[in-house]
Order: structure tokens, then sequence, then C-alpha cells
């Protein structure tokens, strides 16, 4: 019988770079960025390591294929190192397969580092998606985009749950000024710009119903962590984070093809969820998950996966929203980092970035957006689209 | 070759592409009906269609239009039938264009219309008469491309016909729609026909070519055909010439570097898929009936799980309700916002599709939709048009 890894293996150094439009920065330069502080953080050296696995996801734009680009620019001395990539759940599956590792037993400290460099591109947006889905997927996809394709959800839920256009979207701007908010107090963050709800409801539209600060920035950046047996945490730091649960859904199908899925959920987060809150112990999530960090690569996004990871009872999110519940002062704050919104979305280093808030808040290192006495963080990234997607859930805890 | 696979039809029918000239709509008619009635084919889809796009600043960019008509010639009962036809072909050069140019070039129009036109449309039909023994009078109908207004009028006197037996041109709702022009005015006149009617369609280009229609007791059947009449009706204006030119590429529209990065066209996948891609064909599975886009091996629905047990299921002819959608302005498009949605198939079935024609303001979840075969996109560099089957609100 298969155990889990809860408890088994701790985090004891994270970096970070700052995210944005680093116009005068490469891959390379945000790598070493994060990997420094990385291994500053933990007191280690990079001959401590014993395996790394490296995350990205646009490689076509960014680093090229393979782990080599990690191990030429930080020259490691020939260990073994993976590369990962599962859209935007990348980063996480880097973290995934060195915790994994490192609780197999087969290696005591490793380094999971994501990276991404997007403003590389040429054009606004993530890359055009027709050649990202495969050959056969590409002869029939029709001329879509990431925004158009969550907007989808939007207009759907708004339908069921008889919202109208002004109200779903109201509901929809709380969520984007909370994580403004949060964003316009960190450093690090791309976005740093409160926003009220009357300016977010009437931004340009970019894929109706959703408008400009329903959408995350894009941005380049690179963060990392250093993972180790967790009875040795102790030996680097008085206070390592523990990894609870780190699970990943990967979609059937079923959404896309059969006529049953709603629109308005994302299977993938309830049963990734479901199974992290299994392995952590977590019988409520709304009162026991201190915080979170989620993939809100839009606002709707956001919404649901609030519904999804049972943070808010299904259909009923905006009573939360509006009631100011995952706010920095809120009952259960989400995004105290500002989230994808304001330090955009590297696709590669995302979810390390959200790993990496949690470190900081569960230190009491965050500043001041510091939460008082979190005991459990969760993170969630969700690559794909609402109909066909890949999600990871991580939960950490002291 | 594309129509029958956008159609579905089966490869072991004969399939066989006309042009080079504008009465090829015609020419391409007789052919069918020769075959028919050779006893060589049973039934013939014949499909004339064209879009003509003239140079800026061109009479052409004035006169013509885009248009096509379909036609089941058949053995069996028919709504008309034909009993005669005169052809006339002459290597008349009053349009012309050499391999690898876009734009006609054209000898002066007053010749064009004296010498050509104005001649072999009354040649053709008055040859029909002789050759049947008939005299206009005897016709309920006598259409013929309207290209020339005035000379079209005239020509219809020349031959002595009223002006009731001249059809109402829809010259002047679609333009000169070249190969499809002819054939899309009889479909107009058969929807305006009485059983025992006689009509002459004549065509013009490089000579011209006149059949004689009777139309029979059939014709009462109604059918559920949208032929020429209800498709004007449902119409919806562009609402700029500039938005036309740009789809047409007569007119370079900046529309971003995304629309730069769609990636090349597979061909060798292109043909593994044809019949998903171009003739909208998924998958139904055998044990548990679920319709499935793109086609699948392993059933999706949930509990089912069947491999291999699937049979191919055509999406293309089904209708379809709209479950959800967005207006997406960061999409390239010549016209955004670019429209999508996810369609629910009457029959099971769902799949995200492109929804064209419509407006983004009258749009609403669970309206009705139904497909259409357009172009996808333009591969540039691979000089590769894309084709697939989009959705379309429901035209009434």
């Amino acid at each position: 019988m298969a155990e889990g890894i809860k408890d088994r293996v701790a985090i004891i150094g994270m970096g970070c770079t700052r995210f944005g439009e680093q116009w005068d920065k490469g891959a390379d330069e945000l790598m070493v960025e994060s990997f420094t502080e990385a291994i500053e953080d933990a007191g280690i050296e990079k001959k401590d390591l014993d395996a790394v696995w490296f995350g990205t996801s646009y490689e076509e734009v960014n680093v090229g294929k393979t782990a080599i680009p990690i191990s030429v620019t930080l020259k490691l001395p020939f260990i073994p190192a993976t590369r990962v990539e599962n859209w935007c759940a990348t980063g996480s599956e880097a973290l995934r397969g060195a915790c994994y590792a490192v609780a197999a037993g087969a290696y005591d400290v490793c380094l999971a580092l994501g990276v991404e460099k997007l403003k590389d591109v040429g054009y606004g947006g993530l890359p055009q998606p027709e050649t990202q889905w495969g050959t056969r997927q590409r002869l029939v996809e029709p001329n879509k985009t990431a925004p158009g394709t969550f907007a989808m959800m939007a207009t759907r839920y708004f339908s069921q749950y008889k919202l109208g256009p002004e109200e779903g979207k109201t509901m929809l701007a709380h969520v984007s000024a909370k994580s403004h908010a949060n964003g316009a107090r960190h450093p690090k963050a791309h976005l740093r710009r409160a926003v009220t709800v009357e300016q977010i409801m009437n931004a340009p539209i970019i894929a109706w119903p959703l408008g400009l600060f329903d959408c995350c920035g894009v941005s380049d950046g690179s963060a990392a962590a250093i993972v180790v047996r967790a009875d040795m945490a102790k030996d680097f730091r008085p206070d390592p984070v523990y990894v609870k649960a780190l699970q990943i859904s990967a979609s059937s199908g079923e959404e896309m093809l059969y006529t049953e899925w709603d629109w308005t959920h994302i299977e993938a987060t309830g049963l990734a969820a479901q199974r992290a809150y299994d392995e952590t112990g977590i019988k409520n999530p709304r009162d026991e998950v201190s915080m979170a960090e989620v993939h809100d690569c839009f606002s709707i996004t956001e919404a649901v996966t609030m519904e999804d990871l049972q943070f808010s009872p299904r259909g009923r999110v905006k009573d939360d929203v509006m009631g100011g519940r995952f706010n920095l002062d809120g009952a259960q704050p989400v995004q105290p980092d500002g989230g994808l919104k304001c330090f955009g979305h590297p696709v590669g280093a995302s979810g390390l970035r959200m790993i990496y808030e949690m470190y900081k808040q569960l230190q009491g290192k965050a500043g001041d957006r510091q939460l008082k006495d979190p005991r459990i963080g969760l993170t969630h990234n969700m690559g794909g689209i609402p109909s066909v997607n890949i999600v990871s859930v991580v939960i950490v805890g002291l | 070759m594309i129509v029958a696979t956008a159609l579905d039809l089966r490869p072991d029918i004969r399939a066989a592409d006309i042009g080079n000239s504008i009465k090829a709509g015609t020419t391409g008619l007789l052919s069918a009906i020769d075959a028919v009635k050779a006893g060589s084919a049973r039934n013939v889809l014949l499909c004339a269609s064209d879009s003509r796009v003239g140079k800026a600043g061109s009479s052409q960019e004035q006169t013509c239009g885009d248009g096509a008509a379909a036609l089941l010639i058949g053995d069996g009962e028919a709504i008309a039938t034909l009993e005669g036809s005169y052809s006339l072909a002459y290597d008349f050069v009053d349009y012309w264009r050499t391999q690898g140019e876009r734009y006609d070039h054209s000898w002066e129009d007053r010749w064009i219309r004296d010498e050509g036109y104005s001649r072999f449309i009354p040649e053709a039909i008055s040859g029909l008469l002789n050759k049947c023994g008939l005299q206009v009078s005897d016709f309920a109908k006598i259409v013929y491309p309207a290209i020339y207004p005035r000379e079209y009028a005239a020509i219809g006197k020349k031959l002595g016909a009223v002006e009731s037996q001249i059809e109402e041109p829809i010259f002047s709702a679609v333009g000169d729609t070249g190969t499809a022009y002819p054939l899309m005015m009889l479909v107009a006149a058969l929807e305006q026909a009485k059983p025992g009617d006689k009509i002459i369609v004549a065509s013009y280009g490089n000579g011209s070519e006149a059949l004689y229609f009777q139309v029979t007791d059939a014709l009462k059947t109604p059918g559920d055909r949208r032929g020429i009449e209800k498709h004007l009706a449902s119409k919806k204006e562009l609402g700029s010439y500039t938005k036309y030119a740009g789809f047409r590429e007569v007119l370079s529209v900046d529309i971003g570097r995304r629309s730069e990065d769609i990636g090349d066209t597979k061909l060798s996948a292109l043909w593994r898929e044809r019949r998903m891609v171009l003739g909208m064909c998924g998958s139904k599975c055998k044990r548990c009936g679920t319709p499935q886009y793109p086609a699948q091996i392993i059933c999706a629905k949930p509990g089912c799980g069947a491999v291999g047990e699937m049979e191919s299921y055509r999406f293309s002819d089904k209708k379809g309700t709209l479950f959800t959608y967005s207006g997406d302005n960061l999409a390239p498009s010549p016209s955004p916002p670019t429209i999508y949605g996810v369609v629910e198939f009457e029959g099971g079935g769902r799949s995200i599709l492109d929804i064209t024609d419509a407006d983004l303001d009258s749009m609403e979840v669970g309206m009705p939709v139904e497909m259409t075969f357009r172009i996808r996109y333009h591969d540039i560099p691979g000089s590769i048009y894309g084709y697939l089957w989009k959705a379309t609100p429901g035209r009434g």
C-alpha cells in the first residue's frame, strides 16, 4: 500500500526572482538569480545537490529542450538533471519530481527550479496555441486563446447561476481587486498597483466577459526550492516547511468529449484537491487550510477554484468573494502575494513562486503581507483549458 | 475534391473539377445530365461555386460577387427535367489571366458587351428554340446573367420576351457570381415556378449554353431547402468594404504578429485525419452510443471506456445548441472579436468550435447553431488554406 509523501520531505531553501517584463534578462540570468537565493537560503552549496528537476514550458521561445539549459547555466557537476513540462503545472511538477525522489529515498538533497522567459514571444499573451496541442488537434483547433476559453467558463457560470453580466463581472472584479491590493505590497510582483472595482469593471474587454483586469500578467521569472529528507531538515534550518501532499490530476477527456460536464468547475482540481486533503488528513478545507495561492490565470478561474477546493459551497463563491473571506485580512486569505494576477505567469516558474509565498508566510517572513499564524498553505496550478487540463495541488505546512 | 471530402462522400464516387470558364456551371450541368441519361451514373451532385475578386478600382471589383448553387441530377422523380440544350463555344478573350496572376485583365468593356454578351446569349437561346421547335412565348421564364443591366433587358426584348418572362436578376443582390451565376438564377426561377412551366437558363462565358427545363408536379413537394430566397432573406451585412477586402486578402490587413505564429500544416496528418477535419466525422461508441468529436479510440463516457468499438459519426449535418461562448479580442482575426463557443450536438457530442457570421451582442447561451464549411486559416509560408466546419447561428 502506497504511503504517500506526507511529512517525508521538507523545503529548506527557496529563491524567487522579481517577476515582470525583464527585457534585460534572459532565462539564464533568471535561473542564476533564483538558484543563488535558494542555496543561500538553505545554507548549502552546489556540490551538496544530489539531483535537479527543471521546469520550463515554452521551450521554443525560451531555453530549448532538455535539462541542459539548467545544468550548463548553473554549471552543475554532472549530477542527474531532468526537465519536466506540464504546462501551467510545470513548476509544481518540478517540485513533485524532486520531492518524490527524496521521499523514495533515492536522494537526500534535490533542487526544483522553474523558469520562463515569456517576453521574447513578440506579442502580448501566451504564444498562439494551435501548435501546442499536438499535430492532430491542431487540425481541428478553433481560433482560440487562453482568455477566450476561460471566458467561456465565465459565460456559463453566469448563465448557470443566473448572474447578470453586471453582477457576474462585479464578483470577478472583487477577485482581481483583492489580488491587486496584495500584489501592491510585494516587492517582487510584476503589477504593483492597487486598482478599484470600478477601474476593473470599466477596463477594455479582452474576451467577453473578461476584461483586462480579469486576466493575469505575462511575465518573465524564475523560482527555486531546495528539498531534503524531513529527518535532516532541521540540520539546515530551524524553520523548514514540510510537504504534506503533492497531487496531480490529468483530464481523462470526459469533460471535453462527454456532454455532462458543466463548464462551471474544473473536474481535475476537485480530484487533485481531494487526494491532497486525504493525504494531509484535512477534513474541512474551508476551516483547515490557512491560506492558498491558486491558479488565477483569470478571475473566473480563481472563483471556480474556490468552489473546487471546497473553500466555498458550489455556486456560492460570490458570497465569500464579496464578503472579503479571501482578502489578506479575511478568514481564508487567497493570493497573499497578489497571485498570477500581479506576478504574471512565467509558466514554468509559477508553481514554485506560489510555494515561495507559502514558505515565507509559514516562516513569518512575509513582510507587511504576513498572515497571523498560518499553519497550512495550499498551492494550485492548472495547465490547459477548462475542458481539458492538468492540475496540481500542493499542501505545505509546519 | 475538397467538396467531396467535406460532404463525407465515399471515395468511389466519381468526382471531377470543371473550370477555366465562367460557363463551367452549365457545362458541368450538361455533363451531369448526360452521364445520368447514358446510364453511367444514377445520381450526380453538381456544385457550382465561385469567389471572384476584382482588382481594386476595376469594374470587376464593383460587379463580381461570390456565390454557389448545387443541383442533384438523378434518374428518379425530378422537379425539373432537361428537354433540350444548345451550346456555343467561342475562344472569346474578354477576361483573362495567366499563371500566377491574381486578377483578371480585360479588353474594352464596350466590345465585350456588344460583341460577346449581347450576341452569344441570344444566339444560344435562339439556337435552342430552333432546335426544339419552340417559341419564346412557350416559356414561363428565361434566365441569363445580367452582367450589363441595360443590355440584359435588350436581350430579352430582342428575343421577343415580355418583362414577366425575364427572371428578376439576382445580380443586384449578389453580383456576377461567374460559374455559379446561371445555376443560382435557375434555383431562384424554380423557387417561383409552377408545375408545367418551361424555363430556359443560359450562361455566358467563352460562348453561351442554353438549357430548357420542364418543371414537373414534383415541385409542389415542399423541401427544407434554403435556396436563394431564404439565403437572401437571412443575409447579414458585413458593415464595411474594408472588412471584405481584408477577408479576401485584397487588402493586406495587419492582424498582428500572433497571426503569423500559427504553425505549419502537416499535410500527411491532414490526409490521415481528412474525414475528421474536413468531413467533421467523429466517432460513436458502438457499446454506449456516445458520439464524440474529435474521433476517439477509447470511449470517453465515464464507466464505458470501450476500446476500439467506435464507428464513424458525422457531425456536420447535426444541429446544435450553444452551451457557452466568448468573443475573443486576442485571437488573431481580420474582424475581431473572434467568436467561438461550445456546441452541443443534437443526438450527443460536443466541441469547441469557431462561430462565424455572428454578432457577439446577439448571442446567448442555448441559441441554435448549425454547421458551415469555411476557411479556418491561411498558412502563408506553406501557402496552404486550412478548412474546417464552423458553427453559425441558425439562419432560419
